[in-house]
């Protein structure tokens, strides 16, 4: 008896999206999106790039992080801005990390922005967007600066400012009033401050303090709360509470182990030095 | 081809298919209001920020509104019908006054409101309302409604977007509760404090919260306004 074989099928299998539209018809509809509350911002000036960002993390409505670091390392040449999922920014941009570093001592060079560009995308694509991550990454390599924006689905753009997250559209409104080549370092770290906090002041998503990273072909310096236009005045009263605010209503105290102790006095010899 | 699961019908043409339109015309607003009331006064007080999802439309909107010289009200929720509702309010408060020649006591004016947040039960008010004032007698009086009008007098309340973060920081500070100290009648200052504390640090962790916080506070006197800042971002 012969029996046919079953043909490998190659490419992608949409079979969840049959799936899908059977759920959307019961009423269960997809999941929705988080949004990515934070303003991620990077520029290119005359001598390298500058990265910014905001310090919030929140969980729906409510503040999780006051002073949460969106700036993540990822080779000693280059940083990533990361906005969307917390834990999709933070383990991503890990896990590239240290793919460079093995990629580094393979190859024996310094890894080049476009590399790490890769290996984001094509992780981000594998997994169809189901990892929130929005990402701008920044660095400086053999071919000069580099800035590359990465989107959930594994879509990258190339560009010489960029804005990323909740509060993209203010930031974007300020770079795209004041943004020109070959700013100093100065002026492009001025520039970057007025983005981040346009987006800390007028979206809700995006608060705190302003950190900024800067990149040149010689150093990169990382200036972790930059500016703090939001700092916490002093409170109106103190509210410690008194010895005895918690009352005890019952003290029972219970030996665990119970201690026998045996003194055992014996003649005291002498020391044998021979 | 796609592989099929039972039931499924598979077309090679476009279908018309019945979408459904839905009426929505609710929107949240955001913000933060208490109220507390003390032996001889009473503090309203209110964030001032409107916002819409995750934008700001205004930093300054006023959220309570003086009644009479004994009475103010301040609603958070659906701005829209916030407005509307305190328009009610006012006119039916004119017409009262017309009629019997007086102003409208605190207590009447909070069994009047819910009386008309119930009149739009199938339809209602998105608002949550705070009445604060002072009584016959003089003392201050809080009444707290929900969107249908059930109402209940207490002697401080919270309500909106921070309200789970306040209340029971009131409810320690303000009802003694979980502390094994002597209930003491609390101070217009001492009050006026707590209130502070509260909108600041409710700012710090609600995005709703913040720009400007404005404080009414009626004493026989009459109604003293405050304003503060908050943080803005």
């Amino acid at each position: 008896m012969t029996s046919r074989l079953q043909q490998t099928k190659g490419g992608f299998n949409f079979d969840n999206h049959v799936r899908n539209t059977m759920m959307e018809g019961k009423g269960m509809g997809i999941p929705k999106a988080t949004k990515t509350g934070t303003t991620i911002v990077g520029l290119i000036y005359k001598d390298g790039l500058v990265l910014g960002a905001d310090t919030r993390a929140t969980a729906g409505p409510i503040v999780a992080d006051k002073n949460c670091e969106k700036i993540h390392y990822l080779a000693p040449n280059m940083y990533c801005c990361g906005a969307g999922t917390a834990a999709d920014t933070e383990m991503t941009t890990a896990l590239i990390s240290s793919q460079l570093e093995l990629h580094r001592l393979s190859t024996g060079r310094q890894a080049r922005v476009v590399t790490a560009m890769t290996m984001l995308k094509q992780m981000l694509f594998k997994y169809q967007g189901q990892i929130g991550a929005a990402l701008i990454l920044g660095g400086v390599d053999i071919n000069g600066p580099h800035l590359y924006t990465i989107y959930p689905h594994g879509s990258t753009d190339k560009l010489p400012y960029v804005t990323m997250g909740s509060g993209s559209l203010a930031a974007m409104s300020v770079f795209e009033s004041r943004f020109k080549p070959d700013l100093t370092r100065e002026e492009g770290i001025s520039l970057v401050q007025e983005a981040i906090e346009a987006g800390i002041f007028n979206d809700l998503g995006s608060g705190s303090n302003v950190d900024i990273v800067v990149i040149n072909s010689e150093k990169v310096e990382v200036l972790r709360n930059y500016a703090k236009p939001n700092e916490r005045g002093v409170k109106e009263a103190s509210y410690k509470f008194q010895r005895g605010t918690t009352e005890v209503l019952k003290t029972s105290i219970r030996d665990l182990v119970d201690i026998k102790e045996t003194v055992n006095i014996h003649t005291s010899e002498a020391m044998d030095i021979s | 081809m796609f592989s099929t699961y039972p039931g499924q019908v598979v077309v090679d043409h476009p279908v018309k298919v019945p979408i459904e339109h839905r009426f929505d015309p609710y929107v949240d607003n955001g913000g933060t209001l208490l109220s507390i009331a003390g032996e001889d006064f009473c503090v309203v007080a209110a964030d001032t920020r409107l916002s819409e999802g995750y934008s700001i439309n205004s930093r300054y909107v006023p959220k309570s509104v003086k009644l009479s010289d004994k009475t103010v009200i301040s609603m958070g929720g659906c701005y829209a019908d916030c407005l509307t509702l305190t328009k009610k309010i006012q006119q039916s408060m004119e017409w009262y006054h017309h009629a019997h020649g007086k102003t409208m006591s605190t207590a009447a004016v909070a069994q009047m409101l819910s009386i008309m947040l119930y009149q739009k039960r199938f339809f209602p008010f998105y608002s949550w309302c705070i009445l604060g004032g002072l009584d016959e007698e003089g003392k201050g009086a809080v009444y707290t409604y929900d969107p249908v009008g059930s109402y209940e007098r207490e002697s401080c309340r919270c309500a909106g977007s921070a309200s789970s973060l306040i209340q029971p920081f009131l409810d320690n500070q303000i009802g003694f509760k979980n502390q094994a100290s002597q209930k003491k009648t609390l101070s217009l200052d001492q009050v006026l404090r707590i209130t502070k504390d509260s909108f600041t640090s409710a700012t710090e962790r609600d995005i709703y919260t913040g720009d400007y916080l404005e404080l009414f506070v009626i004493t026989s006197k009459g109604v003293e306004v405050q304003k503060m800042d908050l943080k803005k971002d």
